[in-house]
């Protein structure tokens, strides 16, 4: 089951619609509700190498669903520390849960000043709003 | 970019969440609840799809026959009043410029529908080779609306609502469905039973809503994609195109050279020289979804072809599609890689259809 609409309050938003949770000098990235629901059911998730490098703005993996193939950007800039294993079999996480089960990386960040670019919730909310 | 065209059922989609593309010309729904929903809802009840997009052809006259038999690769000969064939239009040189169901509607009255992005061309094509036969090609476009109504339990949803008993596979009758004089077609493109109806565009919201309400689930474009490409429905710009002959295509079964079809002499030798290529379907052994334009690589990674559908398959839940491969390649269960954006995926080349339907 698709989840219901949310941003929630705590996360930080890029506007290509990917978040990450902030936790000192490392993060979690995802995709955003709004994101999950233009793709579509989820098919498939090719995530990046745990100790590859992301930079931010940039391409760092393809998620796709049965009708078209998606890149993800990295929110901020860093290494790969661990990535989802479970959505390699259970992609539909990335539907069901975009916030929690369906997370997709964890980045070891190499400028946490670049968290002061991000959208807070209230800000990626304005922007769906504008279309 | 010229303004896309609406079905007459815009609004039924817009009521039930559908998610609206550009397809063809048309804007139409891709998606209602989701592909995959879509997609299983067909498989294991009953979906019902606005294909009102697709054209249609009407001759009529002594000489329809003729011109028919002139146009389409297969024996129209062969189709009783109230039967349906299928066959494709190829040109001179054997390209395939649509695939194309017909149904003999009376004696000397046919209706074939088309492809929506093919239907003008068609038409066009109808009426350039019609000199010298006896009869009348019209365009019946904006005579009908078309719902596809496919699954287990299509027949059963759609007889509750019908007047008579419904038309067989690959046989077509005027009926009332829903009170609505409709004509019902045993075919579609799902690889499941069900029918295909056509109705006056006035009263297909109506018919519609009377589906929906016996049980049929609104599937979009995209599931439609899956289903055809799990059954190795041929879809036209895809699969096939004025590049290819109906031999290379796998489509030699529908092309009854003896007729002297345009371009029977083009498949005769296709036929018997054999083509480079043949179209097949494969499955992905690993992770990945191929897709169109995806490049297909033999054991030695040398280029051996390329992808002209791919996607999820649902049903098999692993990555399927059909390829144009050397004829080397074209046995089932060789060995291929898909290159999937520079990603090498093992896959196999498998037989027709990926998916059968369950009791056969």
């Amino acid at each position: 089951m698709a989840a219901e609409e949310s941003y929630p309050d705590d996360l930080k938003y890029h506007p290509e619609h990917d978040w990450a949770r902030i936790d000192g000098d490392e993060a979690t990235f995802g995709i955003t509700w709004y994101a999950q629901d233009q793709l579509g059911e989820v098919v498939f998730f090719e995530p990046p190498e745990v100790g590859a490098t992301v930079t931010k703005d940039e391409t760092y993996a393809e998620v796709e669903s049965v009708k078209a193939v998606s890149d993800v950007i990295a929110p901020l800039s860093g290494e790969v520390i661990e990535v989802n294993e479970a959505i390699g079999d259970s992609p539909e996480k990335i539907n069901e849960d975009p916030y929690g089960e369906g997370w997709l990386v964890r980045v070891k960040l190499s400028d946490p000043s670049e968290v002061d670019a991000l959208l807070d919730a209230d800000s990626y909310r304005d922007l769906l709003a504008q279309g | 970019m010229s303004e896309l065209r609406r079905t007459p059922l815009y609004d039924e989609h817009v009521a039930a969440g559908a998610r609206l593309v550009p397809f063809a010309g048309w804007e139409m729904p891709v998606q209602y609840e989701g592909v995959i929903a879509e997609h299983l809802a067909v498989r294991e009840a009953c979906g019902v799809f606005d294909v009102s997009h697709m054209g249609q052809i009407e001759t009529e006259g002594p000489g329809a026959l003729g011109l028919l038999q002139r146009l389409l690769s297969n024996d129209v000969a062969r189709i009783a009043v109230g039967g349906a064939q299928y066959a494709v239009l190829c040109r001179e040189d054997g390209g395939i410029l649509d695939d194309l169901f017909t149904y003999r509607l009376a004696e000397d009255r046919y209706l074939t529908v088309t492809n929506a992005a093919n239907h003008a061309r068609d038409l066009a094509w109808f009426r350039e080779h019609a000199d010298g036969f006896d009869c009348e090609v019209r365009d019946a476009l904006d005579a009908w609306a078309m719902l596809a109504v496919q699954g287990p339990d299509a027949r059963r949803i759609v007889s509750g609502l019908a007047a008579g008993e419904l038309p067989a596979r690959l046989r077509t009758a005027p009926l009332e469905v829903a009170g609505i004089d409709c004509l019902v077609c045993g075919t579609g493109y799902t690889g499941e039973d069900g029918v295909e109806i056509l109705c006056p565009p006035a009263r297909a919201a109506e018919l519609w809503r009377a589906l929906l309400e016996a049980g049929a689930k609104p599937a979009g474009l995209g599931a439609r994609d899956t289903l055809r490409l799990e059954a190795c429905f041929h879809l036209y710009g895809n699969d096939m195109d004025a590049s290819r002959n109906p031999v290379e295509a796998g489509l030699g079964w529908c092309c009854k050279e003896e007729t002297g079809f345009i371009g029977a002499e083009a498949v005769a030798r296709a036929r018997a020289e054999g083509t480079a290529e043949v179209l097949v379907p494969f499955a992905l052994t690993e992770r990945g979804v191929p897709r169109q334009g995806n490049p297909v690589l033999g054991p030695d990674g040398e280029p051996a072809g390329v992808v002209t559908s791919g996607t999820h398959s649902p049903c098999l839940e692993r990555g399927v599609g059909m390829a144009y491969v050397a004829r080397a390649l074209a046995e089932p269960g060789t060995e291929i890689t898909i290159d999937v954006r520079g990603k090498h995926r093992a896959a196999r080349v498998e037989s027709r259809p990926l998916y059968a339907k369950k009791g056969g």
